[in-house]
């Protein structure tokens, strides 16, 4: 998977996939557990093609880079790439990247009594509830997180 | 029924996916050497701001109204329309890529479920999953598509699609629109026919055939026919818009091997390249798309597209049968049986603008290099006028090998082989 760079943002870097390269790699599905080996693990010839599991819309799915800590909680920290998948229904409790007042931000978005608020997942931050005059909008859902270990 | 479905202000509103906060502002996007206008936002063509007019004359209004000015983008905006193209190509069951941003589909069968809940459902589709807006014209010629096409960008009531059905709402259209926005029709028919009292497309569908024939040839005639709702017009007939030089075919039997899929592609991008020179202009984008039967078992369905952006414009057949031959390795998908493929050369600029143009610090070549490239260039088509075209060739287009082998398999086609592919620019 290559990532080419298609536009900077204060907030996110967006990029686009190279989905046509391919590494395929063993699936080992009995993965780490120690104890009695599974009685499939002679069979295993499952290949996982991570292009394949993580892009589940091709045409309609978009990486970002993430800049700042705001999500960090729900795992999402600075410098990671995040899989975002425009052509999904945004769902109550999604994690979404949203256009908000001339900037980009990736929040929990949930739907309350008082309208639609973005939720950070960092005490740090405060909840931002969305004023009917504001300029906003749910440009794509987030469905993967790639975050570097190490 | 055939939709054409255009993308609005293609590469402005490529902009503004990634820049929501361009919504309801002027935007502009400017040709890379010369920074003249090639794409407007609706507020930026309602200031007045002509389409290739250059930046610097219009200044005063630029900042006046704080337009938003972009460079070029060409690889977000192919990556964007391949985005869009493969989106639609999951809508319909066949579908012909017209340009950069527009493209034709087949809606046949379609009635069944309501044409216009179906179309206003692709263009939701489009928007959803790309981010782009676009248009949609649905008539029975594809004439008719384009006309619709332009009713519906003119009337934002339409909420971007129009119909024309039948032929009383295809004669009520016809009546509102000026002669010379049907497409097909040149500015010299134009004038010809304004001169004899042919004003709008309605007064050409109700001219005399004879002298349609006579003055504006089978061109005409066809565009005539197609504006009375018969469908005739080959789509590979009509001259593309000016931002792209395509040559696309179909086989005339299924190919299934890479190499001859990868020779014709190398022919393909050689006759655009070929034509490229002939327009004196150089390619920034170089489009390769292939694709099966639309009749093929859904899983054996493939439409695969990709753009590659050259890091410096050319008109080099070598380099652009390179990186064509590089996309056809991107997309290509083994065990499935290819019935068309062709190649698309976007990013145009003519060579005048750029000529002067100092060498970038990034050039992966130096001047002397292209210099070198463009007399071999202009050896390989001496030779080729005066010899015959194919004389001289690069090894990886078999050239009239390859068109040998498809005469066998289909002799009629090859007849009018010179004819069809190559779709030329208007002027």
């Amino acid at each position: 998977m290559k990532l080419i760079r298609i536009c900077n943002t204060p907030r996110i870097d967006f990029y686009t996939a190279d989905l046509t390269t391919k590494l395929e790699l063993p699936m080992a599905s009995t993965l780490l557990s120690a104890g009695f080996p599974s009685p499939a693990e002679d069979h295993i010839e499952l290949k996982l093609d991570l292009n394949r599991a993580l892009v589940k819309h091709p045409s309609a799915t978009f990486y970002g880079r993430v800049k700042g800590s705001s999500m960090i909680e729900a795992g999402i920290a600075e410098g990671d790439i995040i899989v975002i998948d425009k052509s999904l229904e945004p769902k109550d409790g999604d994690i979404a990247v949203c256009f908000l007042d001339g900037e980009f931000t990736v929040k929990r978005i949930s739907s309350g009594a008082e309208g639609l608020c973005l939720l950070p997942a960092n005490s740090e931050f405060k909840p931002i509830r969305i004023a009917e005059e504001s300029e906003f909008q749910i440009w794509g859902i987030v469905t993967y997180v790639i975050h570097k270990a190490r | 029924m055939f939709a054409l479905v255009d993308c609005n202000n293609f590469y402005v509103s490529c902009e503004r996916v990634f820049n929501p906060g361009l919504n309801g502002r002027p935007v502009v996007v400017l040709s890379n050497n010369d920074g003249c206008f090639i794409s407007r936002s609706n507020e930026a063509k309602a200031l007045g701001l002509p389409m290739g007019g250059p930046a610097f004359r219009f200044r005063k209004t630029l900042e006046a109204h704080r337009v938003a000015l972009y460079s070029a983008n060409f690889a977000l905006y192919g990556d964007m329309s391949s985005r869009v193209m493969n989106t639609l190509a999951a809508l319909a069951p066949s579908m012909e890529v017209y340009s950069i941003d527009e493209a034709f589909l087949d809606m046949t069968g379609f009635e069944r479920i309501g044409l216009e809940t179906y179309v206003r459902s692709i263009r939701h589709r489009v928007r959803r999953d790309t981010g782009i807006p676009v248009s949609i014209g649905l008539a029975p010629t594809k004439t008719l598509a384009k006309l619709a096409n332009r009713m519906a960008k003119k009337n934002p009531q339409f909420e971007g699609v129009c119909i024309l059905p039948d032929r009383e709402a295809a004669r009520r259209a016809m009546a509102s629109m000026e002669v010379g926005d049907v497409w097909g029709i040149g500015r010299r028919h134009t004038e010809f026919l304004n001169l004899n009292g042919v004003r709008t497309a309605l007064d050409l569908a109700d001219a005399p055939p004879a002298w349609v024939r006579k003055h504006l040839h089978i061109t005409g005639a066809r565009v005539q026919a197609e504006l009375n709702g018969d469908s005739c017009l080959p789509l590979e007939l009509v001259r593309p818009p000016k931002q792209s030089i395509c040559t696309s075919r179909s086989f005339g039997s299924a190919v299934t091997d890479e190499a001859a899929l990868g020779q014709a592609v190398a022919h393909f991008a050689t006759k655009c390249a070929l034509k490229l020179r002939g327009e004196g202009e150089l390619a920034a984008l170089v489009t390769v798309f292939i694709c099966t039967s639309p009749f093929e078992q859904k899983h054996r369905r493939y439409y695969g597209t990709r753009t590659a952006s050259l890091l410096l414009a050319t008109q080099d057949t070598l380099a652009i049968v390179r990186a064509a031959a590089a996309v056809l390795g991107d997309i290509f998908k083994p065990g499935l049986s290819y019935k068309k493929a062709g190649v698309i050369l976007g990013g145009l600029a003519p060579v005048a603008a750029t000529e002067l143009r100092q060498a970038s610090f990034f050039d992966p070549e130096p001047l002397q290099v292209q210099e070198t490239s463009s007399k071999l260039m202009q050896a390989l088509d001496a030779v080729n006028s005066r010899y015959g075209q194919g004389t001289l060739r690069i090894a990886a287009d078999a050239g009239t090998g390859w068109k040998q082998r498809q005469e066998k398999l289909s002799p009629h086609y090859t007849t009018s082989w010179d004819d069809i592919i190559e779709v030329r620019v208007d002027s």
